[in-house]
């Protein structure tokens, strides 16, 4: 029981990490119909950032929030660069930039940094918190918490703020917010910005459990399509939620399924793609495309 | 009285295709000018082309500035606000979150309250759905939310496209009633493309009647009501 409860607790740590950046595919996905193959480089990318600021003797948190800044600029000026020339282009020739943007950013990473695995400190305590019987990594917890702040800043955002309204006209209706005076290309820009913002926090949070390394985010990006796919494209919350969801799955069936076992973990996350697709394309809590032909 | 919008030699194309061929016409400040004509006549081209949403060659004037090739995004920020052929909903959003859309660009944040409290008054149906989003309303309610949406602006120039189109009689009253009454109250002028020339000449100053991508005939409405090819073609009597 003990266990059970430590393996749920650590699968909504890297579930939140899942769902974080299963969000910032689905925010740009909601955006722009496109989804972005390149958001786990995004995140590594800023991941190293953040370690050449701690390395350079900056305090974690004035490291993390820098990296953030950083994050979000560079997200801004990739959609203006890379991806405003291919706009209205057909969606492969879109999918190819995304590819060719990821086969950049890791060997850009691996010139500057190496692949060799470099450590990456966490900010929580490195001892476990007690709750009763149970023990938990302060890192889980912290990890949950991180991400469970960034979901509700980007709520309220959102929900609250003129500009957020905005880029949710904008991603549902481009000709109508023209008509009201919004500047399009430019929510689509900032959306892409804090895109690559929720994934830079995503990867300060794994780094600490997987090490940080070029690839690191490789396996993560197939575990967020999981999410993503599972809570729905279209879905913001849901893919967050599809993110927790397969966190917790994938710790629960690697522990007690023994031929998974961690070896084939990976293999549950397309498995998992693979039925929402066949039974539930739009996902649990996606809208079915619907298109007036 | 000067003309708010003047419009000269206007040409536009979509691709290949020539939709408009040297369109001459004005808004007066203050007053309401219809442009009528059957369908794929030039009419909704004409309105893009004012916002800045077609490719045009031509001289277009607002308040006597050029506005020929400027974007739509900032000929909204001059007060030309745009109530487009099906109506434009944000149908995700809630009725107050399109009504925030609104007045995205106005010139002045100050009165926003006051506006919501006049739009709201003007479409009491709207202040009751308030929390309900927009693609649940009827038709009719989009319709009255397309408009007071583009009123949230604060706009000096209205511009509806087909307001009458798909709607019931009465709703149709009703809205030119309204528009009728934005027109006197708070001095905005509006130029409308009708398909349905009796409602448009009873509420316009000045009509013009546009065929295949040309103005063939113009003068106050009220003339234009007695001209005996326009009854026979337009007004069925």
């Amino acid at each position: 029981m003990e266990i059970l409860v430590q393996q749920i607790i650590s699968g909504l740590a890297t579930g939140g990490i899942y769902g974080s950046v299963a969000l910032a595919l689905v925010m740009i996905y909601q955006a722009t119909d496109v989804v972005n193959y390149a958001q786990g480089e995004m995140a590594m990318f800023s991941t190293y950032l953040a370690w050449t600021m701690i390395n350079a003797g900056l305090p974690y948190w004035v490291a993390f929030f820098g990296t953030l800044l950083v994050s979000f600029i560079g997200g801004v000026l990739i959609e203006r660069i890379v991806i405003r020339p291919v706009e209205g282009a057909p969606i492969l020739t879109i999918v190819i930039v995304c590819i060719g943007l990821l086969v950049i950013l890791n060997s850009v990473a691996g010139w500057i940094y190496s692949y060799i695995q470099k450590p990456f400190p966490s900010p929580f305590p490195p001892r476990p918190i007690m709750l009763g019987t149970v023990v938990f990594g302060a890192h889980d917890v912290g990890a949950i918490v991180v991400t469970l702040v960034v979901l509700a800043f980007l709520y309220a955002f959102f929900r609250f703020t003129t500009l957020g309204l905005a880029m949710r006209a904008a991603a549902q209706n481009p000709l109508s917010s023209r008509l009201c005076g919004i500047r399009v290309g430019w929510m689509l820009a900032i959306g892409w910005g804090l895109a690559a913002l929720v994934g830079a926090v995503a990867g300060m949070m794994v780094a600490p459990i997987v090490f940080l390394d070029p690839n690191m985010m490789s396996g993560i990006l197939i575990y967020a399509f999981a999410s993503a796919t599972l809570g729905g494209f279209t879905s913001p919350g849901g893919a967050v939620l599809g993110g927790l969801i397969v966190g917790v799955i994938e710790n629960i069936v690697g522990t007690y399924v023994h031929f998974i076992g961690t070896e084939l973990k990976l293999t549950v996350a397309l498995a998992l793609i693979l039925v929402v697709l066949v039974f539930k394309p739009s996902g649990l809590f996606g809208r079915a495309a619907v298109h007036r032909v | 009285m000067a003309a708010l919008l003047e419009v000269r030699g206007l040409h536009a194309q979509y691709g290949w295709t020539k939709v408009l061929h040297g369109v001459d016409f004005a808004v007066e400040e203050g007053g309401i000018t219809t442009i009528l004509g059957a369908n794929g006549a030039g009419k909704t081209t004409t309105l893009r082309a004012v916002c800045g949403m077609v490719r045009t060659s031509g001289e277009m004037r607002f308040d006597g500035q050029s506005i020929a090739g400027r974007a739509t995004e900032d000929l909204v920020r001059l007060g030309i606000a745009h109530v487009p052929e099906g109506r434009g909903t944000f149908v995700n959003l809630t009725v107050e979150e399109n009504l925030r859309l609104g007045a995205y660009a106005r010139a002045s944040r100050e009165g926003i309250a006051d506006d919501f409290a006049a739009v709201y008054g003007y479409f009491p149906v709207l202040a009751s759905r308030k929390t309900q989003l927009a693609g649940t309303l009827s038709g009719g309610e989009q319709q009255m939310l397309a408009v007071a949406r583009a009123l949230m602006l604060r706009p000096r120039l209205l511009l509806l496209d087909e307001p009458s189109l798909g709607l019931a009689p009465l709703v149709v009253r009703e809205i030119f009633r309204i528009v009728r009454t934005i027109n006197r109250e708070r001095r905005v002028s509006v130029l409308l493309v009708e398909q349905n020339a009796a409602i448009a000449l009873g509420l316009a100053d000045d009509a013009y009647l546009m065929e295949t991508g040309r103005m063939v005939q113009s003068g106050p409405a009220a003339q234009l009501r007695q001209n005996d090819a326009i009854r026979r073609a337009y007004l069925g009597y």
